[in-house]
């Protein structure tokens, strides 16, 4: 506990760590479902805190903590957007989450590397406890730590941990609660130039020399610190030509030799078990044809869990909402109010629902993927095929579940940690061929692409479909490669990372990955996916001035006419027509004439953005065919429209090509757009996502068509 | 015939070289802290499918790098 804050104040305690070192399932034993996602001030990097009280042995409560996961960094010298965000909160003192504590993290069985960060922090002056991770794991492979010689050379507590069998917890409470005494322990000698720490000092008091030092080296990271403060040091740093990159490396150099010393008086090493295994099961992995091989079928099994898995409880939801609509609107009075219900607010949060699914599923695949350390060897083998289309190892994951659905594809770029990778995956995830763009492809195909015709041995239609799959993923990558000389990087590319040790899955953490993006998307993304819903019902629901009425009076005198389902189809056809989204489908037509579409296309390209396969349930409408799952008649009515100018069919190849390529490339899914804000926390990204695919699919839907009409 | 001094980029699978000095001072910060520290003893242990990246063994764990930045790495070699 620091020294100015009494016991009824919330304790801040921050918990860093390399990579890889535990320090998430520790933040999840330490605070259990107490916690919240929210965002660091400008960046999309996610702020996870949660609240844990402390209680005596007696039960009583002693005080309450407020955790903060902070992203995995190896030193105080930022190089990452994430590692950024780590150093303002354990640096800047007038950052809003600059903790009272700092907890460091360190896996055990790689000490050394891990103590670098943590002799960087207690030389800032700070109460830092350290919790070593796995250390019972350690010491049944044959490592000995001195745990007492270990916390008397650092200077600081030291307490011993199992984050996964929750061992530890406790401990690391108790000692929270109480005193923490600092460290006065040096871990590097540079000669001090008292000059230039005297005029640090001047212009922004600081407690340490080390907090100076890191002035000096770091100013332009301090989100806090005025321009004007800034330059002023840029210029002290200048004139006492002091070169921060030569310091660094000295720093470091001096740290590890100090480090050694330290892990060498208490550490002892007699076996390592755990690196033959991994070494072992890297030979498999990681081999120039098994490593792919066993990845492709990774990927086999996540694509059917996505893609075929998920579409049963996909089917449960649906129908579930089906029959609670259908529910709604026979016991609802009639009236604008239900119907804005029913067909808006319903509609929508059923859109939002049916994702759940797939993104538990892609989520549970990738949790485990990371957390055995398999996430790290598909970087290891994809890196330099991926580097050439601007994007990275890890973007693999994302491209390929972009093939069942792209939201959940998008939301798991959070794995790629360099901004221009991640951004660029992002951007062109949603070329790749959506599941929600089969049935437009399978009905298309069928209008224009006869079934009998082979080419070579194969049936025609496969092979067109395979074909729209293979355009999307060379759109995707031909993307990319051109945004790679577009987008400016914010930070240099590195590989340099570390491959864990193989561990088996943790199925709590794998719960909780699942949880929180469920809970993201739902809350997030969700918002906007149900307003986008309500408008577009607004726009097929209703019309300007008076003319619903009038199509209800006039079917009104028909209705004895014909039989009641016929007309009521007929008089949907025609409201649709009639409604906002049909004039808007009728205004622009000029503009989609060159593609080959007339104004009922132009209304399914409208209502085709809530989602895709939309565009079917539209063209039943417009077709006025009852039975709206009925492919073959929707089929039918469409191969018998003739254009009425020409006397022509509508439906040529050369139209069926041209919107079949609309389809692929175009943005049309307001789901994807809505979870592209929410990842990027900006609108400028959705909206040029939306206009780059726009262009791409206009201009080939254009030649196309012009080629082949 | 190698040149001495080598660059880490230039071992072949098993070689075991100590680490003399960094080309890049940039590039170099970043290897520091992960370990990579003059003096340190590293061992290759695997090239990607590809060619590229590579993994070795330092401190105690397993490092991965594109070999663009292993060749800012400067080794004598101890050991094939």
């Amino acid at each position: 506990m620091s020294k100015n804050k009494s016991l009824t104040d919330i304790l801040k305690v921050a918990l860093v760590g390399n990579p890889n070192s535990g320090k998430s399932t520790l933040f999840n034993a330490l605070t259990g479902m107490n916690q919240r996602t929210g965002n660091f001030p400008g960046v999309t990097v996610d702020k996870k805190t949660g609240r844990a009280k402390v209680r005596d042995r007696q039960g009583n409560f002693v005080r309450e903590i407020e955790f903060i996961d902070l992203p995995g960094t190896y030193s105080l010298y930022p190089k990452s957007l994430d590692e950024k965000v780590s150093f303002e909160v354990l640096c800047d003192t007038k950052n809003e989450d600059y903790p009272d504590v700092t907890v460091v993290v360190a896996d055990a069985s790689n000490i050394k590397r891990n103590l670098f960060l943590v002799t960087q922090l207690i030389e800032l002056r700070r109460p830092v406890v350290l919790v070593l991770n796995m250390v019972d794991v350690m010491e049944k492979r044959g490592t000995r730590i001195n745990r007492e010689k270990l916390s008397g050379l650092l200077g600081i507590p030291v307490v011993y941990a199992n984050a996964r069998k929750k061992i530890g917890v406790q401990e690391l409470n108790k000692i929270l609660a109480g005193e923490i005494p600092l460290s006065d322990k040096l871990f590097f000698a540079l000669v001090p130039e008292k000059e230039l720490l005297n005029s640090v000092n001047e212009i922004v008091p600081v407690s340490t020399s080390y907090a100076a030092w890191q002035l000096l080296c770091n100013y332009d990271h301090y989100t806090s610190l005025d321009p004007a403060i800034k330059s002023r040091i840029k210029k002290i740093v200048s004139e006492h030509r002091f070169d921060e990159t030569a310091f660094q490396a000295n720093e470091s150099v001096m740290r590890f030799a100090e480090i050694g010393r330290i892990v060498d008086a208490s550490v002892e090493v007699l076996d390592n078990e755990g690196e033959t295994r991994t070494k072992k099961i890297d030979r498999v992995l990681t081999h120039p044809v098994w490593g792919y091989v066993i990845f492709l079928g990774v990927l086999f099994t996540l694509f059917q869990a996505i893609f075929f898995l998920a579409a049963f409880p996909m089917k449960w939801i649906e129908s579930l909402f089906m029959h609670f609509s259908h529910w709604s609107s026979v016991h609802l009075p009639p009236g604008e109010l239900s119907a804005l219900l029913v067909n808006g607010i319903l509609a929508g949060l059923s859109g939002v629902v049916v994702f759940v699914p797939q993104i538990a599923l892609l989520f549970a695949f990738i949790a485990i993927l990371e957390d055995t350390g398999y996430m790290a060897r598909v970087s290891f083998i994809m890196d330099k095929l991926m580097r050439k289309f601007g994007l990275n190892g890890k973007s693999v994951i994302p491209l390929i579940s972009g093939v069942a659905c792209a939201v959940p594809a998008i939301m798991s770029t959070r794995t790629i940690s360099n901004w221009k990778e991640r951004m660029i995956t992002i951007l062109v995830t949603p070329l790749m061929s959506c599941s929600a763009r089969l049935p437009v492809y399978t009905l298309l195909i069928s209008l224009v692409i006869p079934s009998d015709q082979k080419f070579i041995f194969f049936n025609m239609q496969g092979f067109a479909l395979m074909a729209m799959y293979l355009i999307g993923f060379m759109a995707a990558l031909f993307s990319a490669w051109i945004m790679k000389f577009i987008l400016k990087a914010r930070e240099k590319s590195y590989f340099i990372m570390e491959l864990p040790v193989y561990r088996a899955p943790k199925w709590s953490s794998v719960f909780y990955t699942i949880y929180e993006k469920v809970r993201v998307f739902l809350f997030d993304a969700g918002k906007v996916i149900i307003a986008i819903s309500v408008i577009l019902w607004v726009l097929s629901s209703h019309a300007p001035g008076k003319r619903f009425e009038r199509i209800d009076r006039k079917y009104e005198s028909m209705s004895k006419a014909l039989p009641q389902k016929e007309l009521e189809t007929v008089k949907e056809a025609e409201k649709l027509e009639n409604s906002y989204a049909g004039i808007i489908g009728k205004a622009i037509e000029p503009a989609i004439r060159p593609l080959g579409y007339d104004w009922k296309i132009g209304i399914s390209l409208i209502t085709s953005f809530a989602a895709r396969e939309v565009f079917v349930g539209t063209m039943a409408t417009i077709y006025s065919v009852g039975d709206k799952e009925n492919t073959r008649s929707i089929r039918e009515k469409m191969m018998d429209e003739k254009d009425p100018a020409t006397g022509k069919p509508v439906y040529t190849l050369a139209v069926g090509l041209s919107l079949m390529l609309f389809y692929a490339f175009a943005m049309q899914c307001m789901s994807t757009l809505a979870v592209v804000y929410r990842e990027t926390k900006k609108w400028k990204w959705p909206v040029i996502q939306f206009l780059y695919m726009g262009v791409l699919a206009y201009l080939s839907s254009f030649i196309v068509y012009q080629l082949l009409k | 015939m190698h040149q001495f001094p080598y660059n880490l980029s230039e071992l072949k699978i098993g070689d075991i070289a100590i680490i003399d000095s960094f080309t890049d001072p940039v590039m170099s910060l970043k290897l520091l802290e992960m370990g990579c520290i003059p003096g340190e003893r590293v061992e290759l242990v695997k090239v990607a499918p590809m060619g590229d990246p590579i993994a070795i063994h330092v401190a105690g764990y397993l490092l991965s790098l594109r070999k663009a930045e292993a060749s800012t790495v400067l080794i004598h070699q101890i050991r094939a």
